[in-house]
Formats: structure tokens, C-alpha cells, sequence
């Protein structure tokens, strides 16, 4: 599983808040895995977290390891800078991944390497860890990179 | 059973609103810009405001009914009513919603309106200074997604994609709010036009399609129009705008957290403008005028196009700014300049706008307009529309 020590933004941004809802995922990307909500009840794949199945309303959910890869689903590249820890920071790139094997369930995060790059949609990407083990309470995000 | 409507059953009697001003710029309270804008409608209606009997209003709004109720001296409240959701998104539903009040008797002479006073108050374009991120921001903020123009970049980006259609489409619906807003003495960018030059060159807000005109000011003012029955409207001072449908809400899971939404590159408006366009009876071609919210460019496009009136295929041809422009554009859209160019007043303006219009008084008049469709702002939830008629259409 791969790691970066590097970070893709500057510090200062905020941190996850700590949520009980929550907690299973951020434990999970803490241990380089990602983590996300499946119904018992009908086995399907559920994200963002939710108390109950938008199908079957089970509030039985369980948390499941996936395959950290998908394909790029959207993305945007944002320049002007909306938080001051962003002030002088050049543009850098959000992506919208999608998970074809859990129900195509998105997840968010920044897409590594140059930030002017061409992104496409559709494009196979990876997760990658960024831990941020000197936060007052350490906490990793999943970036991700074109899958090789 | 008699029909459930709320076709021809409400009007429009008054408008009102206070001084356009730039953000921070504002010389009153936001509390006091709302009593502005409630004793203008009034005003303009001939109703005196003692006799106003209920509020509506959306997006959060900080002057409670009860407040100016007390303020105004209000004989007797009967109806107040906060639409859910964020930004205008509910701009057609508080009309919608004080007309259900009216017609269903549960009060005679509802206010819907808007009071934002950003310089007081945050503004809606900086990311929020907190050290943790929580709930669905937890997701999105640490990646540096957290302002609406980043929340909603990405729908833009798969909808225009999906469809190959250009940023020109967008410059196109820029360039008819600066344009209209040249001729109308109320709005913040009189006096600043905007080409094609001018809009290329403009920088990246956030790319592929977020250029600095793409997205709305931010500003101080408020707005209100007083809904009354539609027997009543005729007695008083102005010609009535007539609401012939109202809609609201969004599609299956449109709100689903963290971007999952099933039918992701949208505004949110498929189902909505069905019931709208059901209830009124009416379609896309039936619509003289159209006062589209622009948070952003895109999120126009998607609307446009979700009311039938684009079809995305046809979508680059279509969207060049002679067919936006009033008088004799085949669409004229946001006539005074809309959240662009006019003001940021949270899409009231465009309500506004739309029964000026109707009543012939507008300042880039569309000769003879008999209908007008208003729709609030895309790609949040709820989203809501509005139609609006003159007699003519009853
Ligand atoms: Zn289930």
C-alpha cells in the first residue's frame, strides 16, 4: 500500500472532525486502508456515511476494507485561494473518484503529481496515504494518483 | 375532488427593495434592510403593512417573522414559514410557499423575502476558518474543497463534458446579465460592461469552467413581494402577476452526501420543472421571459436545459449572447442582470424582475410578455421554480 510523505496542500486546512459515524473511516485510513460503509441487510456498497441503507433501511451497517483504486469521475482544479492557509499556493487539483467495484460508490480527495496536468475523466487512479501524524490528533487523507 | 393548484389562485401585488449595494457597503443593518424592503412591497401594493399577516423566506434568513412582525406593528401573525436549504435555492419556493398560505386561508397577505447583509455577516465565498472539519465538510475540506464554487465545480465539469459543450456557451449568459444590467439604474455593474475580451482574460476562479464572470457578487440588500388571493390583487394598485405553478425539492437522493448523488451532473431541476411546468399547464416553449439564478455559469447551463429550453446537443449553437438579449433575443434571459450583474439578492431579484416584466415596466422591456419562468438556484437542494402570467394567461 502506498504512502506519501509529501503533502499535496499546505498546512493549516482543517482537519477531520472526530465523529462517531465516522470514526470506523478514519481509523481505517490510519492503517492505510480504506474503509467504507456495506449494508448487512442488502450487501450494498453505501458512501458518504449514513446512520441507515438508503435501500433496504437496515441500520445494520458494517464497515468494509474496498480496493483502494477507481477512475476519475469529475474533477476540478481551484485557483483562487478560499482559506488563508491557501494564500500564495498555486492551483492544485480535486478529484471526484468513482469505485466500480463497490457499487461506484465517490470518494474526494487531491490528485497527486504536476497540478497543471491534463486530467481526464474516466482516467484509472490509486490511493495513496498522507498521514498527518503531528496534527494534535493524527488523522491520514487518501489522496490518489494515475494508476501505472 | 376540484383540482389541487395553485394555478391562477395567488398573485404578485407588490415589490420591493432596498438600494443595491456592494458587500460591506451596506449604510444599515441587515435587520433594517428587511423592514426597507417589507414597507416598499407594501408601498408598491397600496396595502397598508399593519395589515400583512404572514412571511416567508429561505436560505437561512436571520430577520425572523416574529421580529418584524413586533417591528412593523402586525396586527396579526398567522403564517411564517423557513424553506430549508441553502443559498437561493429557495427563492421560488417562499413565493410558492406564501402562496399556498394564501390560497389554503391560513393567512390573507404574505411577505416572501430576503435580507443579506454580507458585510455584516460572512461571506458565502471564503472557506470557513475552523480547525475541524465536520460532517460532509470532513471530506472535502482537508482537500481544500470548501467554498460553493468548488462544491459545485465539479457537477459543471461532468455535465459540460458528458455533452462537449463550450465555456462560449457559459461567456454567453455572463455577457446577457452585463448586458442588461448596462440600462438598469439599480444594478451594482451599471457602468462596467463585459465582452468577449474582457471575459476571456478574466481569471481563474476555478478551472475547467469557473472564470472570475462565471460566478455571482456578493452583496447587501434586501427584497420582498407580498402575495395576496388573486380576487384581491385585481382591487389593488398594480396589474397582477399571476403565479400559474410552483415547484420544488430535487430528484431521487439528489442531496446524497459526498458527491454520490446518482444523477450527479445536474441542477437538480428534472423532476422539478416537470411538476412546474404540469401545474401550470404550460412548457418550455410558452415562456416569454427567463430569470435563470446564476450562482455560476454552469449551473445555468444545466437548469436551462433541465427546463427543456436547450437542448444540450444544440447547446454551443444556441448559447450566443444575441438570443440571451432583450427585447428580441428568441430567449431573453435575466433581463435586469440578475446575480451577476444587478445584485446578489439571493435571486429575488429575478422574481422581481419577472413581474416587472409582466407588468410592462421593466428596464429591458420584452414587448408583450405574458409569461415568465424564474428558477431558483441550481445544483443546491432544494432547488425551486416559479412561473409567473399575466391576466392574459389565467
Ligand atoms: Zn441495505
Amino acid at each position: 500500500m502506498s504512502t506519501t510523505t509529501s503533502r499535496a496542500l499546505p498546512a493549516g486546512l482543517p482537519a477531520p472532525g472526530e465523529e462517531s459515524m465516522t470514526k470506523p473511516y478514519w481509523d481505517g485510513t490510519r492503517k492505510n486502508r480504506l474503509i467504507v460503509q456495506r449494508c448487512r441487510g442488502c450487501g450494498h456498497w453505501q458512501w458518504g456515511p449514513e446512520w441507515i441503507c438508503h435501500r433496504c433501511h437496515a441500520f445494520d451497517l458494517a464497515w468494509e476494507e474496498v480496493a483502494p483504486r477507481g477512475r476519475i469521475y469529475s474533477w476540478e482544479r481551484p485557483h483562487h485561494p478560499v482559506h488563508p492557509a491557501l494564500q500564495g499556493h498555486p492551483p492544485y487539483v480535486i478529484v471526484l473518484v468513482e469505485l466500480p467495484h463497490a457499487d461506484n460508490i465517490r470518494v474526494i480527495g487531491n490528485l497527486l503529481g504536476d497540478p497543471l496536468q491534463e486530467v481526464k475523466i474516466g482516467t484509472a487512479v490509486e490511493a495513496v496515504f498522507e498521514p498527518h501524524d503531528e496534527a494534535d490528533r493524527p488523522y491520514t487523507l487518501v489522496q490518489w494518483r494515475i494508476a501505472v | 375532488m376540484t383540482e389541487r393548484t395553485l394555478r391562477g389562485k395567488t398573485a404578485i401585488a407588490g415589490i420591493g427593495e432596498t438600494p443595491y449595494y456592494k458587500h460591506g457597503q451596506s449604510p444599515h443593518d441587515e435587520f433594517k434592510l428587511a423592514l426597507i424592503a417589507v414597507l416598499e412591497a407594501c408601498k408598491d401594493a397600496g396595502v397598508d403593512p399593519r395589515d400583512v399577516d404572514g412571511f416567508a423566506s429561505y436560505g437561512g434568513d436571520r430577520s425572523e417573522a416574529t421580529r418584524l412582525a413586533a417591528a412593523l406593528g402586525i396586527k396579526e401573525l398567522r403564517f411564517s414559514n423557513m424553506h430549508w436549504g441553502g443559498g437561493g435555492g429557495g427563492v421560488c419556493a417562499a413565493v410558492a410557499n406564501a402562496s399556498a398560505a394564501v390560497h389554503s386561508g391560513i393567512a390573507d397577505c404574505v411577505i416572501a423575502f430576503r435580507s443579506l447583509a454580507q458585510g455584516q455577516f460572512r461571506r458565502y465565498g471564503r472557506g470557513a476558518v475552523a480547525v475541524a472539519a465536520m460532517g460532509e465538510d470532513a471530506f472535502g475540506a482537508p482537500y481544500g474543497l470548501m467554498s460553493p464554487a468548488q462544491r459545485f465545480a465539479m457537477k459543471i465539469t461532468r455535465f459540460m463534458t458528458d455533452h462537449g459543450i463550450r465555456h462560449e456557451a457559459l461567456r454567453a449568459i455572463a455577457m446577457a446579465s452585463y448586458h442588461h444590467a448596462q440600462t438598469n439604474p439599480r444594478a451594482v455593474m451599471r457602468g462596467r460592461p463585459l465582452d468577449e475580451a474582457k471575459y476571456d482574460a478574466s481569471r481563474w476562479i476555478v478551472e475547467p469552467f469557473h472564470r472570475l464572470f462565471d460566478c455571482c457578487m456578493e452583496n447587501d440588500c434586501a427584497a420582498a413581494v407580498l402575495v395576496v388571493p388573486a380576487g384581491r390583487a385585481k382591487d389593488l394598485g398594480q396589474r397582477p402577476a399571476y403565479v400559474l405553478g410552483g415547484a420544488q425539492g430535487g430528484h431521487h437522493r439528489s442531496a446524497a452526501p459526498v458527491h454520490n448523488a446518482p444523477l450527479y451532473a445536474s441542477s437538480h431541476f428534472t423532476t422539478v420543472a416537470r411538476n412546474l411546468y404540469d401545474m401550470a399547464k404550460l412548457g418550455p416553449k410558452d415562456m416569454d421571459v427567463v430569470q435563470a439564478y446564476e450562482n455560476f455559469t454552469g449551473g445555468v447551463m444545466m437548469s436551462l436545459v433541465e427546463h427543456g429550453l436547450v437542448k444540450p446537443e444544440e447547446a454551443n449553437e444556441f448559447m450566443i449572447p444575441s438570443n440571451l438579449y432583450a427585447p428580441s433575443g428568441r430567449m431573453p434571459l435575466n433581463t435586469s442582470g440578475g446575480n451577476l450583474a444587478e445584485c446578489y439578492m439571493h435571486g429575488l431579484e429575478l422574481v422581481i424582475e419577472g413581474v416587472r416584466q409582466l407588468r410592462g415596466t421593466a428596464c429591458n422591456q420584452v414587448p408583450g410578455a405574458k409569461t415568465v419562468l424564474v428558477i431558483g438556484g441550481p445544483m443546491v437542494t432544494p432547488v425551486s421554480n416559479l412561473i409567473l402570467g399575466t391576466e392574459d394567461t389565467l
